[in-house]
């Protein structure tokens, strides 16, 4: 075992947590602790090196660092279920009154307690996930959203998880499970954000969905903790029949930010929707590694996912969709597209179709470019100048799939963030209303 | 207003323009007429100063600078625009964004202050009318999925928001049905006003039944081998291009 890996395990022995999680807590530490520490000739981790994470190891959990953060983040403006987590901790004050169905698994009644010692950890499979193996060693509390067969959350729910500096390095577990019955429907915002001052910490982060025959989500998780900041999250799905997962997810920042998808068609005529954007820069890293499991006929997915490289930071895109013998009649599509900005900024992109049935149709492909010298010409030519033209491109790039996002409040949330991001002739683009 | 002399440019180390000359005073429309590979969207490129198409020789004055020291944006804002033969699909920037963008850009030039959102959007409502575009295309991202048509149109629209000095037409009219072709020539004779001049490049003389020139030029082999009235044109038409080329040899 690392240094980190025996911190962690000891950190796990710190914590007070319900002998309903005992079990997963000690499978997840035995996976933990026998598995072996990726290096770089570990496929999964090849381009991500953990050295942030030896380096910085964080000694201690995180602790409730009040509402100091108030001034320097702005919240998401909608109407919703709001939960706020600060460094991990829940903030009891900065939240809404939960609905039936939506629970800390602190406040759990006894079925709520029972369906979660049922699903948690089924969905993701922490053998091959080596921060969920942690995740469920440190399982603890979380979120709860259970929607009962037929319903809809009256108002989405809005996660929204702050972090702050702390004196010395420090770590924050979140763990979300939703399960959606048949025929219901929920809309997810995950969001993790961080004042702009120096960050120390570590998140480890996990999600695992169950969307029921017929049921429908769409999910969110926005990643924009500052700099320092290390983050590793997974997002874990299991798609019965029929059922539609609406996912959208944006990362900016870090020196290391992995997040995974995991998807699994388990019924027919389910279907995925996943768009992606990571826009790393100075010497940030983000790496987004998405599994698509199409185990079942029928199903559908489309992914794309678009990045923006500046500065020398670095950014990995590994794709795979994997269609099983049994998947016939499976429509799957992979795309992702990379913007270079600079000489020294790195893309490692690999998308991955791996088909054993006959009768499916798939495509994938894969771009990195610099932005095009017509569309500049154009602009130029029109009166723009030219650093005005490559962020008004750069952020049209990002924008197409900001237009795309079913959530309103999401897109007005993002868009003036990106302009600011992207210079001067972006602030030009993106912000006239319309009537 | 525009002085060329002399003018040489290549594209990808191969000249193309062999020493052109053309004067075009304030008002005045010039056709440029002459067969595929002549030259005539090279000339269009190097005046509004597209990157890899080079003047090698020669001087372009206009308003009395010398043009081709001017970056692009420079060439815009002083009042050269040229619509183009493809215009650019940017999906995820707006048709209203882009154009606001450069409107507000040649204002700025000029000293005059930006107009406010609704007023761009006023004005922008009114001329796309004028063009015949429907206002849901200023939404759009900028001519992403617009038919052939909607794109000239575009550009015209665009024409008459940035109302430039000299307007270069580069084959605005290929790819265009009778009826855009009228909106397209409506609109160029609608912003004729005594001191805007036009550059027209086409290949036929249809268009110039719309957009009457006071010259015809013919280029061939990167040079203008004759010069006339708009008689030529139509003799042209008739005729074709050969018995120049011979007439020249």
């Amino acid at each position: 075992m690392t240094d980190f890996q025996h911190l962690a395990l000891k950190l796990a022995t710190t914590q007070r947590s319900p002998d309903w999680l005992k079990d997963l807590r000690e499978r997840g530490a035995t996976s933990w602790s026998s598995a072996k520490w990726p290096t770089r000739k570990t496929e999964n981790w090849k381009y991500t090196p953990l050295a942030p994470l030896q380096s910085a190891a964080p000694a201690r959990w995180a602790s409730t660092a009040g509402n100091d953060w108030q001034n320097d983040i702005e919240l998401m403006d909608l109407d919703a279920t709001r939960l706020v987590f600060v460094n991990g901790q829940f903030s009891a004050e900065q939240s809404t009154a939960l609905p039936a169905g939506v629970v800390r698994f602190a406040d759990a009644n006894a079925d709520q307690r029972l369906l979660i010692e049922q699903k948690l950890g089924t969905v993701v499979d922490a053998e091959r996930h080596l921060f969920a193996a942690l995740s469920n060693a440190w399982a603890n509390d979380g979120i709860l959203i259970h929607v009962a067969r037929g319903q809809s959350l009256a108002k989405p729910v809005y996660l929204l998880n702050v972090s702050t500096p702390e004196a010395e390095p420090a770590v924050s577990n979140q763990r979300v499970l939703i399960i959606l019955e048949d025929g219901s429907h929920a809309e997810v915002i995950e969001h993790y954000v961080s004042a702009d001052s120096e960050q120390n910490g570590f998140v480890n982060s996990l999600t695992e969905v169950v969307v029921g025959n017929n049921a429908k989500i769409e999910h969110y998780r926005v990643n924009l903790e500052q700099e320092d900041l290390l983050h590793v999250g997974g997002v874990h799905v299991n798609l019965h029949r029929d059922a539609r997962f609406h996912g959208f997810t944006l990362a900016q920042g870090s020196r290391l930010k992995r997040i995974d998808y995991q998807v699994n068609h388990r019924g027919e005529g389910a279907h995925l929707e996943l768009h992606g954007v990571y826009l790393p820069r100075n010497k940030q890293l983000i790496d987004y590694h998405t599994n698509v499991e199409h185990c079942v006929p029928h199903c559908t997915t489309n992914e794309v996912f678009r990045g923006i490289i500046g500065d020398s930071a670095k950014a990995v895109f590994n794709g795979r969709i994997h269609i099983h013998p049994k998947a016939q009649k499976t429509l799957a599509e992979l795309s992702n597209k990379n913007l270079l900005t600079s000489p020294t900024a790195e893309i490692y992109t690999k998308p991955e179709l791996e088909i054993y049935a006959d009768d499916v149709r798939c495509a994938h492909g894969a771009t990195i470019s610099q932005l095009n010298e017509t569309s500049l010409f154009y602009l130029q030519s029109r009166g723009v100048t030219r650093a005005e033209a490559i962020s008004m491109l750069s952020f049209g790039f990002i924008n197409e799939l900001l237009n795309q996002v079913p959530q309103q409040a999401v897109q007005d949330y993002l868009r003036p963030r990106l302009t600011t991001l992207f210079g001067k002739g972006s602030e030009l683009v993106g912000q006239l209303a319309y009537e | 207003m525009l002085s060329i002399k002399g003018l040489c440019a290549k594209v990808e180390e191969k000249d193309i323009l062999k020493g052109l000359d053309i004067v075009v005073r304030p008002g005045e429309i010039h056709a440029i007429m002459g067969p595929n590979g002549s030259g005539k969207s090279t000339l269009g490129n190097v005046l509004s100063g597209r990157p890899g198409y080079e003047a090698t020789a020669g001087s372009v004055t206009f308003k009395g600078q010398d043009l081709l020291a001017l970056d692009t944006e420079e060439r815009a804002r002083e009042g050269i625009f040229l619509a183009f033969q493809y215009p650019v699909e940017i999906p995820g920037v707006s048709n209203m964004e882009f154009l606001k963008a450069s409107v507000d850009a040649m204002r700025k030039h000029a000293g005059l202050p930006g107009l406010s959102s609704v007023e761009f959007m006023k004005l922008a409502r009114e001329t796309s009318k004028r063009v015949d575009l429907d206002v849901a295309f200023l939404k759009r991202g900028v001519n992403e999925g617009f038919s052939g048509g909607e794109k000239k149109r575009n550009e015209i629209m665009q024409m008459m928001l940035l109302e430039p000095t000299l307007c270069i037409l580069d084959e605005t009219d290929s790819g265009l049905d009778i009826d855009a072709l009228q909106v397209v020539a409506n609109g160029v004779n609608s912003m004729r006003d005594g001191n805007r001049s036009f550059i027209v490049v086409t290949h036929y003389q249809r268009l110039l039944d719309y957009i009457v020139p006071d010259y015809v030029h013919v280029l061939a082999g990167g040079r203008i081998v004759k010069s006339g009235d708009k008689s030529l044109a139509l003799e042209l038409e008739a005729k074709g291009y050969g018995w120049l080329e011979d007439e020249v040899a």
